[in-house]
């Protein structure tokens, strides 16, 4: 049970998953979601390739880590974006912020 | 009979694991409703916290509870009591859009899982299998030597991404007046 192709297999199904939910969500909070999706199932990788390959246990650690931080980082960005959006278009659609459409 | 039974409940909790990710993942993306989707990304981390725990790190466990279902979602939740959402309308998707959608990630998830079932994947010569690797004293002691710039930086791109946060949602506040 506890080997690398099904983390893997779990890792590319979050990842598909996250990739639709960007592809088809027009409102930009479940987009942010479905980038978190994309991230975590990145980190899974790294944990898993760490577990079970890598001749120094302790890098995909720090990696997943850094990951974390960078993602805490973008959602704070993204939602003071989202909030500030709403505030101008009063909708958080993403197809209604078309101000610079030719 | 009594370690067989033990290693049984280990793989039905391994396996309903990744049940409680695949679905809370599912309802992240599916549901109109964007309360539901928050919700269901918080399953998802805590399911995917749980099966860093099947991959023996307690420590990034604990920080993916922690950053991820803590912080993250609830920033989530409170962006959704600020913009309303629930209350705007919802314009119908374009069903060509969908189906290609649908199409993009197929492909994808086939390809990545052919990739890794077809790959013979084979550890590390230089591998060292100690459990004590794994320790927090280990990820700090890498934290402050081998990787001290990096961590650095992440600190300054946290600093600027909080001043940053704050401008942006404070200053379309006094534009918009």
């Amino acid at each position: 049970m506890n080997s690398l192709p099904v983390y893997l297999v779990v890792s590319a199904l979050l990842f598909s998953l996250g990739l639709l939910g960007i592809l088809q969500r027009r409102n930009l909070i479940g987009m942010l979601i479905a980038v978190e999706l994309l991230l975590n199932s990145a980190n899974l990788n790294f944990m898993a390739f760490n577990r079970f390959l890598t001749p120094d246990p302790v890098t995909g650690q720090v990696i997943a880590l850094f990951v974390m931080g960078l993602a805490a980082a973008e959602a704070a960005i993204g939602l003071s974006i989202i909030l500030a959006l709403y505030r101008k278009m009063h909708s958080i659609n993403i197809e209604r912020a078309q101000r610079l459409k030719g | 009979m009594e370690t067989s039974s033990f290693s049984f409940i280990i793989q039905a909790a391994f396996w309903g694991t990744i049940a409680l990710t695949v679905a809370g993942a599912s309802i992240a993306v599916f549901p109109r409703n964007i309360l539901y989707n928050v919700l269901g990304l918080a399953l998802a981390l805590t399911g995917i916290a749980g099966l860093y725990l099947f991959l023996g790190s307690f420590f990034i466990a604990l920080m993916q509870l922690l950053i991820y279902v803590g912080a993250i979602c609830i920033a989530i939740v409170f962006a959704i009591m600020l913009s309303q959402p629930l209350h705007l309308e919802i314009p119908p998707r374009a069903t060509p859009k969908v189906a290609m959608g649908l199409a993009a990630s197929a492909v994808f998830f086939v390809a990545a899982v052919s990739l890794a079932l077809k790959t013979n994947w084979l550890p590390a010569a230089a591998r060292v299998s100690d459990a004590s690797l794994w320790s927090v004293e280990n990820i700090g002691h890498a934290l402050l030597t081998r990787y001290e710039l990096v961590f650095e930086v992440i600190s300054l791109v946290l600093l600027v991404a909080i001043i940053g946060a704050v401008v942006t949602a404070g200053f379309s506040r006094r534009l918009s007046q």
